[in-house]
C-alpha cells in the first residue's frame, strides 16, 4: 500500500506523475485509496491479467509531486484528465477505490468521450442523508494503530496490507511516503470530510455502465452508503462482496476482480 | 522585567468525573454551568488582584476543554479591558489559523485596545492541534493559513486610508475598514516559539518570542532570536523581546511551597489527556517530523527534557516550574535566566491544577511583594553571560 514505488514518471500540468503501466489489453485506469498505493498492490496485478493497468500516485501522494496550485479533490481530476490526455488513453475503463472512487466519479461526471465503463470500490466523495447524519466516518478520529481494524473487515489482513504498521523496521522511505500520504489525505478530504457537496447531483450526468461494488464490512462508507451511489448514477449496477471492509480490495483481491472483469464483460480473471 | 499573571480558566473538579480525556471528547454533562459561573468569576477577581499588585495580565483559549474554559481571549480581555487599571493586557493567543473571520478579530482587537486605553498587546498563533478538531479548520496549509490571517490582521489593524479589499486564497474581503481603530498605532505583537526556525522569523519581525515550557532547548532558541535580531535590526535584541511560561507558586515557608506544589501539579497529570488521534493530525507537523516520528518510534513530548517522575528540585531547574519560598523561587528563577541568556518577560502560570483562590492570592502577593521586586533589580543588567559577550 505504500512501500514499493512506481517505475515510470510522467510531468503533465506542473505535475510528476509516479505511475505505472502493466499487462495488455483495454486501458484501465486505477485510481487508488486514501490511503496510497505502491507498485505491488494486489488487485492491480489481477486487473493487468486481462487489461492493461494504468495506476498513478495522485498528487501529493507517494512521489507524485504537488505543486502549488494542486490543492483539492477538483484540481486532482484535473491533473489526471491531463495525464489521460497526455497519455492519449481512449475507451477507458474507469476504477476507483475508495478515494479514488471518489475522483473516478468526478471524472465520469464531467463527461469525456475517453471514458467507457466505471467502476466505483468502497468510494467515498457524495454526501447521502440528513445534515445530522455523517455520510462517511470521520476517518481523521483514528490513529495509525486503529485503522487495521477500520479500514479491514479483519485486523490481521489489515495489518498485513499495512506492513504490520512496522515503520522502525523499514526504510526511511517508506515512513516519508505513509506520512505524505496521510497529510494530502488531510489536504484532500478534512472538511466536508470525504466528500464533495456538489457531486450527489452531478451523479445524474453519468452515462456509461456503471458497477458499485462494496464490502458487506464496509465500516468508513456503509453498504448502505454504496447503494445510494449506485441509485443515483442511472442504471448503476451495486454489488456486495463478503468478507470485506473499506479496503477489501486488499483483502479479498480475487474477488473484486472477478466482479470487475466480469462487469467488463471479458470473463474472468486467470 | 516584568511579571504575567495567567491561568487557564479550569474547571479542574470535573478531570475526576471525567473518564478519559479532558478535553475534545468528554460529555458536556460534566461541565456544570453552575460551578463554571463561579470559576470564571474567581478567576477573573485573580486578575483584577494581579492589576493591583503590579502584574501584567495573560489569557488564552481553548475550546471543548475542562482544562480551559476561556474560549476567546479577547473574550475575557473585552471584561479585563474594564475591570482593570493598569496591567498590560495579553492575548497568547488568538488561534488564526482557527479563525474564519480575520476581520472580526482584527476588529476586537481593537474595541479592547480603545477601551482599555491602550493596553493592549496581541499574539497571533496557529492553534493546538486538537483545536482544528473543533474549529474544523484543515491541519494542512495550516502555517500558509496562518500567514495570510496574520499578514492582513496587521494590515486592517494599521491602515488609516479607507477602506481596503483583499483578495487571498483563503480570505476574501470587499470592504476592510477599521472602526475603532486602535489606540496604539499596531499593539505589540508576540509570537509562541518552539522552533528555533519559529524564533528566527519573530526576530525578524521584531516580535516578542514567548516560550512555554521549553526547559533545556530554551537557551538554543532565545539565541536563535538573538542572533536573528541582531542581524536584522543591527542592534541586540532588548531582553523584553523574549518570554518564558512556567508553573509558578510562592509560599511562606516549605511546607506551604509543598502544599501548594501539589495542588498545582496535578495540572501536568491533566494536561495529556487528550484524544490519541487529536494529538498530532497529519498536516499539523511537517511531514519530516511526523516521518521521523515513525521512523524512531517516537511519540509525543518527551517528558520536558526531565527524568522520569521529576523531583521539585528537577521541575524548577528544568525551567518547567519554580516552586519555593521567595528567597528560594528568586534564585530559581535567577538562575534559569541566566542559563538560557536572559528574558524579560516573566510569564506566570500562577493559578492551575487544585489550587484554591486564598492560596493563589497569597501566592501571588508573596511574590509580589518579595520577589518581584529582587528579580527586577538583580536582571536590571541582563544575564552575567550576555554581559560577558557585550564587553
Amino acid at each position: 500500500m505504500f512501500v514499493s514505488p512506481m517505475p515510470d514518471r510522467l510531468t503533465v500540468g506542473g505535475v510528476t506523475f509516479e505511475f505505472l503501466t502493466k499487462g495488455e489489453g483495454r486501458p484501465l485506469l486505477f485510481l487508488h485509496g486514501a490511503h496510497g498505493a505502491d507498485a505491488d498492490d494486489p488487485l492491480i496485478e489481477r486487473l493487468s491479467k486481462s487489461y492493461k493497468v494504468i495506476a498513478a500516485s495522485h498528487p501529493g501522494y507517494g512521489l507524485s509531486t504537488r505543486p502549488e496550485h494542486v490543492t483539492t479533490v477538483e484540481d486532482v481530476v484535473y491533473s489526471y484528465l491531463d495525464l489521460i490526455e497526455k497519455l492519449d488513453l481512449k475507451d477507458v475503463v474507469l476504477v476507483g477505490a475508495s478515494l479514488g472512487g471518489w475522483i473516478a466519479a468526478e471524472l465520469a461526471v464531467r463527461g469525456s468521450s475517453r471514458f467507457s465503463q466505471l467502476i466505483l470500490i468502497d468510494a467515498v466523495g457524495a454526501k447521502f442523508g440528513d445534515r445530522e447524519t455523517r455520510a462517511v466516518t470521520d476517518i481523521f478520529a483514528y490513529t495509525s494503530e486503529q485503522l487495521p481494524d477500520l479500514l479491514f473487515a479483519d485486523r490481521d489482513a489489515g495489518l498485513k496490507a499495512m506492513h504490520g504498521l512496522k515503520f522502525m523496521d523499514l526504510p526511511e522511505e517508506v515512513s516519508v511516503r505513509y506520512a505524505r500520504n496521510r497529510e494530502t489525505l488531510v489536504l484532500y478530504g478534512w472538511s466536508p470530510t470525504l466528500f464533495n457537496p456538489k457531486l450527489r447531483q452531478r451523479l445524474t450526468r453519468i452515462q456509461i455502465p456503471t458497477l458499485a461494488l462494496w464490502g458487506d464490512r464496509d465500516r468508513i462508507a456503509s453498504p448502505d452508503y454504496g447503494r445510494a451511489y449506485a441509485a443515483t448514477i442511472p442504471g448503476a449496477r451495486f454489488e456486495l462482496i463478503q468478507g470485506a471492509g473499506h479496503y477489501g480490495y486488499f483483502e479479498e483481491p480475487d474477488a473484486y476482480a472477478n466482479a470487475a472483469i466480469a462487469f467488463l464483460g471479458v470473463g474472468r480473471a486467470r | 522585567m516584568k511579571f504575567w499573571h495567567f491561568c487557564e480558566q479550569s474547571m479542574h473538579s470535573a478531570w475526576n468525573e471525567i473518564d478519559g480525556p479532558t478535553k475534545v471528547t468528554p460529555s458536556n454533562q460534566y461541565c456544570h454551568p453552575e460551578l463554571a459561573h463561579e470559576y470564571y468569576n474567581r478567576y477573573l477577581d485573580e486578575w483584577m488582584i494581579a492589576d493591583d499588585l503590579g502584574y501584567n495580565i495573560m489569557v488564552n483559549e481553548h475550546h471543548a476543554s475542562a482544562n480551559c474554559m476561556s474560549v476567546s481571549c479577547t473574550l475575557t480581555l473585552a471584561i479585563l479591558a474594564r475591570q482593570t487599571k493598569k496591567a498590560r493586557l495579553l492575548a497568547l493567543g488568538i488561534p488564526i489559523a482557527n479563525r474564519t473571520d480575520p476581520y472580526r478579530v482584527a476588529e476586537e482587537i481593537a474595541m479592547i485596545d480603545v477601551i482599555s486605553g491602550g493596553r493592549l498587546e496581541v499574539g497571533l498563533v496557529k492553534a493546538s492541534p486538537f483545536e482544528l478538531v473543533m474549529s474544523n479548520q484543515s491541519p494542512a496549509r495550516l502555517m500558509d493559513r496562518f500567514w495570510e490571517g496574520h499578514d492582513f490582521v496587521v494590515k486592517a489593524l494599521t491602515h488609516t486610508d479607507g477602506p481596503f479589499s483583499w483578495e487571498g486564497e483563503f480570505y476574501q474581503y470587499r470592504n476592510v475598514n477599521l472602526w475603532p481603530r486602535p489606540l496604539q498605532k499596531l499593539p505589540p505583537m508576540w509570537m509562541t516559539c518552539s522552533s528555533e526556525k519559529n524564533a528566527r522569523i519573530a526576530a525578524r519581525l521584531g516580535y516578542v518570542c514567548a516560550t512555554f515550557f521549553n526547559g533545556p532547548k530554551t537557551r538554543a532558541l532565545f539565541d536563535s532570536y538573538r542572533d536573528e535580531y541582531q542581524k536584522a535590526h543591527g542592534k541586540p535584541a532588548p531582553a523584553d523581546r523574549l518570554a518564558y511560561l512556567a508553573l509558578s507558586v510562592t509560599g511562606h515557608n516549605e511546607k506551604q511551597v509543598s502544599e501548594r506544589y501539589a495542588k498545582v501539579k496535578t495540572y501536568l497529570d491533566a494536561q495529556p489527556r487528550t484524544p490519541a488521534a487529536w494529538i498530532n493530525p497529519p498536516g499539523y507537523e511537517t511531514i519530516e517530523l511526523n516521518a521521523m516520528a515513525l521512523k524512531t518510534g517516537k511519540k509525543g513530548r518527551i517528558n520536558f527534557g526531565l527524568p522520569e517522575n521529576p523531583t521539585m528540585q528537577e521541575m524548577a531547574e528544568g525551567g518547567i516550574f519554580f516552586a519555593g519560598t521567595p528567597d528560594q523561587i528568586f534564585h530559581q528563577i535567577k538562575s534559569f535566566h541566566d542559563k538560557v541568556g536572559g528574558y524579560g518577560q516573566v510569564l506566570m502560570l500562577g493559578q492551575a491544577g487544585y489550587l484554591e483562590h486564598d492560596d493563589t492570592v497569597d501566592s501571588m502577593t508573596l511574590f509580589a511583594n518579595e520577589v518581584a521586586p529582587r528579580l527586577r533589580e538583580a536582571t536590571k543588567d541582563g544575564a552575567p553571560m550576555s554581559k560577558a559577550a557585550a564587553a
